[in-house]
C-alpha cells in the first residue's frame, strides 16, 4: 500500500554547490576538475601550519548573486565560522564554513508540478570550503587496509542552499532541485556537473497522517549526487517510515545513508554520527561586510533567469512546451537567443534548434557550444526555408552539411544547386506537364478523391529534383484543378 | 667592549664601515653559541651552514655599498616560526621531521633585508607554558641564574638575547610570551597591536591573540627590527593595511608631558614588593623626565585570566586538531583510522597542550558555549572597553610585566599558579594593545626586573618614545655573569 494514502511527506533539501570560480576560496590554487591528484594543492589549502586563509571575493560575489537570483535578503555584515571534526579528508580537521550569519537568508523559488505552482521557501544559504575526496582500498573507511586523500578539492568553494521543508512529493522535490540546478547554472554561480559531483544533496523527510499540521519525526539522508537518486530516496524512505508508523513504532531522527546499489536507506553507526561541532567565528578571517554597491553590482552581473526567459518566449509567441525545452538547458537558451535577432520566425527557429540541430548533434556526439552551426547561421538557414528559397527538406541537408563543414547555408544551398524554384512561370509549365500525363489523377480529384492531390504534388517534385517549392506547387495545382 | 654587548644598530654601523665581516660576525656568534648554548640550552637547532651562506650573501651586498640597517646581522627566531627547509617544531614531538615549504612573511622580510638565521629557538611546546619547561624537548635556563627558568613561552629567544648568544630574537606573543621572558631575562620585548605583524607562517596557538614580535638589547634596536618585520601582508587578513610606520623617528621626543597611568588592581598582594618598587621607580623617573602620572582603573582585570584561559584554548583546540599523523609529523599506528588520531595526539602533545585542548572542547561544547566561550568573548569587550577608558585621559599605562622575577625550576608545577603569574599581560592580548617589557631594575639576588608599559593601538611609536626615554634613565648595564666570555 503507498503510503500517500495515508500520510503526507514533509521534506525539505540541503543542496551543495560547488561555485564556479577559477581559484579556491582561501588560496590561489586551481578549482578544475579531473586534474592528477593532489596537484592542485597549495600550503594554505593543505592547512600546513602557520597557513592562513585569505577570502577570494570572486566566490563572495557568486553567492551574492545566488542569493539574489534566489530571492534571499543578502546579509550586511557576514562572517564565518570554523566546523569542527575530525575527518582526514579534511585538512584542518575544521571546516571554515557560515554558522549563524549566513550571507543569504529568507528566500524562494518558485517550482510548477502538476499539482499546480508553489513557492519553496530558501531559508539561507551560506559558503564554506570542500573537503578533499578520499580513495578507499575496501568498502569504507573504517574496514579499508588503506585509504588515500586526493585534496584538489579541498578548499573549492561550496554554496549551501537550505530549504524550508516546503515540499511534500518527490515530484515536489524534484521540481525544487530542477528549478534550483537551472538557476544556479544560468546565474553563473555553478556550472551544476551532477556527474562530476559539483552539487551534492541532503534530503530530510518526515511523515505525517493527511489532514495534520503537525511535523513528525525527520531522518536525513547526506550525499545524493543525482535527481533519481533523491526521488528514488525519497520513495523509499516514506514507504519505510509509513511502515514503521503503521506498525505503531516511533521514528528515529537520525542521519541515514543512501545505498545506492541497493536502493535503500540504512542507519550510519553512532561512531560516524555523533557530531558537536563545536561552531566559533573564524579568527583568521574578518567579519565581511558587503555595501549596497556590492550587492547592486552584483545584482547588474545576473544574466536573464529562467523564469523570466521562459516569460519572454512565450511573449515572442512560443508555446508553453517550447518555451520550457528551450529554458531546461542553459546552451539552448542562450543559441536561442543569439538566433533570434536575425532570424525571421520565432517558432521556426525552436523547432530546427530543439529537434533538428539537437538531434543531429546527439547523432554525432556533440555539444552545442562547439558546434559549428553558429546561432546566425541557423537563423539564416530557417530564413532561407520561410522564405521558400529551400524546402524543408533541403534544410535537412544543407544543416547536415552546416554541421560537419561550418559552412554558410547559402553557399551550401548554391553549391549542391538547391535553390528552390518559386518561381510561378517556371512550375506552371512542370505542372502542365504532370497534368497531361496524369489524366486519371485529375479525374480522381474533380471527382472527389481529395488525395489525388498528394500524388500530382509529388510528381512536381519528382520531375523538379526536389527543387520546386512544395507549397507553391499546391496552391498553383488547385488553381488549376479548380 | 664586547661584541656580544653590541646593540644590533651599533652592529650595522661596524659592518657598513667595514669595520667587521658579516661573515665574522656570524662565527663569532655560531662560535658563542658552542661555548654558552649547553649550559642555557635556548637553541633547538643551530643552522651553521644556512648562517654562513647568508652572511657570505650579507658582506657581498655591503661591499657593493648596498644593505641596510639589518644586514649581515645574526638574528634567531622561536621555533614557531616556519623557515623554508628547516625542521620547525613547536617544541612538539608532534611535529616530528616537518619542514616547512614556506618561510613566514616575518623571515621573508628579515631574509630580504639581509638578516643571517643563526637557528631555531626553544619555547614551551606550541607556546603554551610561562617557563620553557613545557618544551617536548628540554627546558631553557635563565642566563642569569640557571637553576632559573628564562620565563615563556618566547624562553629561548629573551634566554639567547641575554645570553649575548643572538644579537636579537623573534618571539610570539599570546598571553605575555615576549614580554614575560624578556622581564625574566633583563631585555627588551614588544608585544605589537594586534594585526600590526603578520601572523602568516607563525604556528597558531590563539589566532585572535597571536603576534609576533621583536626581542633585543636595547629599545631603539627593538624599534628598528620591528620596522622590519610589520606592515601589512596580504597572505595575513587580520593583518591591518597602510604605509609601515617609522618607530624610530620620535625616539628622543622625551617623556615630557606624557600623561601615564598606573592601574590600582595591579599593585595589590599578589606582586612581590621588589618587583612593586621597581615600577614605583620607573614612575618616578618618568615623571622627573616631565611625564605626569596617576592612579587609573581597569576595573575587570580579575575576569581577563578567565577568559584568556576559555578564548585562547578555544582557538587552540580547534588549531591543533590538523595534527592528527595523517599529513604530516608524528604518527602512532592505530587499528583504524580514529585509533591512529587518538594514539598520534596522545603520544605527539605534553601536558599542558592537553590540558589546554581539553579546555578548549568544553568550552565550545554544545550547552556550555554561552555559559563560557560567549561570555568570555564578552568579558573581552569589556576589558578592552576598560583600557579605551583610562586611554581617554592618559597616554599610556605603566605597570609590572609579571608578579615576580624569575621563578626556579620546577617551581611552577601547578598550572593555575602559572597562569596567574600571566596577569598584567595577558588582559593586553585581550584588548590587542600594544605593549612593551624592558628591564628597570635588579632584586636583592640580582635577577633582572621588567616594567611593562602599555599603548593605544597602533601607538608603538610612542611606547617606544618613552621606554627610550625610561631606559635612558635607568641606564641598566647589568648582564649575567656567564656572558663575559669571548
Amino acid at each position: 500500500m503507498a503510503y500517500g494514502d495515508r500520510y503526507e511527506m514533509v521534506c525539505g533539501i540541503e543542496t551543495h554547490a560547488e561555485m564556479a570560480t577559477k581559484t579556491k576560496i582561501f588560496c590561489a590554487c586551481s578549482t578544475e576538475f579531473g586534474a592528477e591528484q593532489n596537484t592542485h594543492v597549495c600550503p594554505v589549502c593543505l592547512g600546513l601550519p602557520g597557513t592562513l586563509p585569505v577570502l577570494n571575493r570572486e566566490a563572495v560575489n557568486l553567492a551574492i548573486k545566488a542569493g539574489l537570483a534566489l530571492n534571499c535578503q543578502i546579509a550586511s555584515v557576514s562572517k564565518f565560522d570554523r566546523k569542527n571534526y575530525y575527518y582526514p579528508d579534511l585538512p584542518k580537521n575544521y571546516q571554515t564554513s557560515q554558522y549563524d550569519m549566513p550571507i543569504a537568508q529568507k528566500g524562494w523559488l518558485e517550482i510548477k508540478t502538476d499539482a499546480g505552482v508553489k513557492k519553496v521557501g530558501i531559508t539561507r544559504a551560506h559558503m564554506e570550503e570542500d573537503a578533499g575526496k578520499l580513495i578507499h582500498s575496501g568498502e569504507s573507511i573504517t574496514s579499508s587496509a588503506g585509504s588515500s586523500v586526493d585534496y584538489n578539492r579541498a578548499g573549492v568553494p561550496l554554496l549551501e542552499i537550505v530549504s524550508e521543508p516546503d515540499m511534500r512529493s518527490p515530484d515536489e522535490a524534484l521540481a525544487y532541485l530542477t528549478s534550483l540546478v537551472r538557476i544556479l547554472d544560468y546565474a553563473g554561480v555553478s556550472d551544476c556537473k551532477l556527474e562530476q559531483g559539483s552539487v551534492r544533496f541532503d534530503v530530510n523527510l518526515s511523515l505525517r497522517p493527511k489532514g495534520s499540521g503537525e511535523l513528525g519525526t525527520r531522518t536525513e539522508m547526506k550525499n545524493l549526487n543525482s535527481f533519481s537518486a533523491v526521488r528514488r530516496c525519497l520513495e523509499y524512505e516514506a514507504e519505510r517510515q509509513a511502515a514503521e508508523l503503521d506498525k505503531g513504532a516511533r521514528i528515529i531522527q537520525e542521519t541515514r545513508a543512501w545505498d545506492e546499489e541497493r536502493g535503500m536507506t540504512l542507519p550510519l553507526r553512532e561512531k560516524e554520527e555523533a557530531h558537536d561541532y563545536r561552531y566559533f567565528p573564524e579568527p583568521d578571517l574578518m567579519p565581511l561586510r558587503i555595501s549596497p554597491e556590492w550587492i547592486e553590482s552584483a545584482r547588474r552581473g545576473l544574466p536573464e533567469l529562467p523564469a523570466a526567459k521562459r516569460e519572454r518566449l512565450t511573449t515572442l509567441g512560443l508555446s508553453a512546451y517550447d518555451a520550457e525545452v528551450i529554458v531546461a538547458a542553459k546552451d539552448v537558451a542562450l543559441y536561442f537567443d543569439e538566433a533570434l535577432p536575425t532570424c525571421s520566425d520565432v517558432k521556426m527557429l525552436a523547432g530546427w534548434l530543439t529537434s533538428e540541430l539537437r538531434g543531429l548533434l546527439n547523432a554525432r556526439d556533440e555539444t552545442l557550444a562547439a558546434c559549428l552551426v553558429r546561432p546566425p547561421m541557423l537563423a539564416s538557414l530557417v530564413n532561407m526555408i520561410k522564405e521558400g528559397t529551400i524546402s524543408g527538406k533541403m534544410g535537412k541537408t544543407v544543416l547536415e552539411t552546416m554541421a560537419r563543414t561550418g559552412r554558410a547555408p547559402e553557399d551550401i544551398a548554391r553549391a549542391e544547386g538547391m535553390s528552390q524554384i518559386s518561381d510561378a512561370g517556371a512550375l506552371a509549365a512542370l505542372i502542365e506537364d504532370v497534368l497531361a500525363n496524369n489524366p486519371k489523377s485529375v479525374s480522381d480529384y474533380r471527382g472527389g478523391k481529395a488525395q489525388a492531390l498528394g500524388f500530382l504534388v509529388g510528381q512536381v517534385m519528382r520531375l523538379s529534383k526536389g527543387q520546386a517549392n512544395p507549397a507553391l506547387v499546391n496552391q498553383i495545382l488547385k488553381e488549376k484543378l479548380n | 667592549m664586547r661584541l656580544s654587548d653590541c646593540s644590533v644598530l651599533e652592529l650595522g654601523r661596524l659592518l657598513r664601515g667595514r669595520e667587521l665581516s658579516a661573515a665574522e660576525l656570524t662565527d663569532y656568534y655560531l662560535a658563542r653559541i658552542e661555548k654558552l648554548d649547553p649550559a642555557v640550552r635556548a637553541y633547538i637547532s643551530v643552522l651553521a651552514d644556512e648562517a654562513r651562506v647568508k652572511a657570505r650573501e650579507a658582506d657581498n651586498a655591503l661591499a657593493g655599498g648596498g644593505g641596510g640597517a639589518l644586514t649581515g646581522i645574526p638574528t634567531a627566531l622561536k621555533d614557531n616560526i616556519c623557515l623554508a627547509g628547516a625542521a620547525t617544531t613547536c617544541a612538539s614531538k608532534m611535529l616530528a621531521g616537518f619542514r616547512p615549504p614556506y618561510s613566514a612573511s616575518v623571515a621573508e622580510k628579515l631574509l630580504a633585508a639581509g638578516a643571517v638565521v643563526l637557528g631555531k629557538l626553544n619555547m614551551d611546546e606550541f607556546a603554551m607554558g610561562s617557563t620553557t619547561e613545557y618544551s617536548a624537548f628540554f627546558p631553557t635556563r635563565n642566563p642569569w641564574d640557571t637553576d632559573r627558568v628564562p620565563g615563556g613561552s618566547s624562553g629561548g629567544a629573551a634566554a639567547a638575547v641575554a645570553a649575548g648568544t643572538a644579537p636579537y630574537a623573534i618571539g610570539s606573543d599570546t598571553g605575555g610570551s615576549i614580554r614575560q621572558p624578556a622581564s625574566f631575562c633583563g631585555v627588551v620585548g614588544m608585544k605589537p597591536t594586534y594585526g600590526a605583524v603578520s601572523r602568516y607562517g607563525l604556528i597558531a596557538f590563539a589566532s585572535s591573540l597571536d603576534q609576533i614580535g621583536p626581542l633585543t638589547r636595547t629599545v631603539a634596536d627593538n624599534a628598528l627590527v620591528l620596522e622590519a618585520i610589520a606592515g601589512h601582508d596580504p597572505k595575513d587578513s587580520t593583518s591591518v593595511p597602510g604605509e609601515r610606520p617609522n618607530y624610530s623617528a620620535g625616539l628622543q621626543d622625551g617623556a615630557r608631558g606624557l600623561r601615564i597611568g598606573l592601574p590600582k588592581e595591579f599593585f595589590t598582594a599578589g606582586l612581590a614588593p621588589e618587583v612593586e618598587k621597581v615600577v614605583r621607580d620607573s614612575a618616578r623617573r618618568l615623571e622627573s623626565l616631565g611625564a605626569e602620572t596617576g592612579e587609573c582603573s581597569l576595573p575587570h582585570m580579575d575576569y581577563a585570566i578567565a577568559a584568556y584561559y576559555l578564548i585562547a584554548p578555544a582557538e587552540c583546540g580547534s588549531n591543533l586538531a590538523r595534527y592528527d599523523g595523517t599529513r604530516y609529523g608524528l604518527r602512532a599506528p592505530g587499528a583504524d583510522i580514529i585509533e591512529m588520531f587518538q594514539a598520534s595526539r596522545s603520544a605527539g602533545f605534553g601536558p599542558e597542550v592537553k590540558r589546554r585542548v581539553m579546555l578548549g572542547a568544553y568550552a565550545l561544547s554544545s550547552g556550555y558555549y554561552d555559559a563560557y566561550y560567549l561570555r568570555a568573548q564578552k568579558t573581552r569587550t569589556l576589558i578592552r572597553e576598560d583600557y579605551e577608558r583610562v586611554f581617554a585621559d592618559y597616554d599610556l599605562i605603566l605597570s609590572p610585566t609579571a608578579p615576580a622575577a624569575a621563578y626556579r625550576l620546577g617551581e611552577m608545577s601547578d598550572p593555575l599558579t602559572m597562569y596567574m603569574g600571566d596577569i598584567y599581560t595577558i588582559p593586553v592580548n585581550l584588548a590587542g594593545l600594544p605593549a612593551v617589557s624592558l628591564p628597570a631594575g635588579l632584586t636583592e639576588d640580582g635577577l633582572p626586573v621588567g616594567v611593562q608599559l602599555i599603548g593605544r593601538h597602533f601607538e608603538e611609536a610612542l611606547l617606544y618614545r618613552a621606554a627610550f626615554a625610561l631606559e635612558q634613565s635607568v641606564a641598566f648595564a647589568a648582564r649575567p655573569a656567564l656572558t663575559e666570555v669571548d
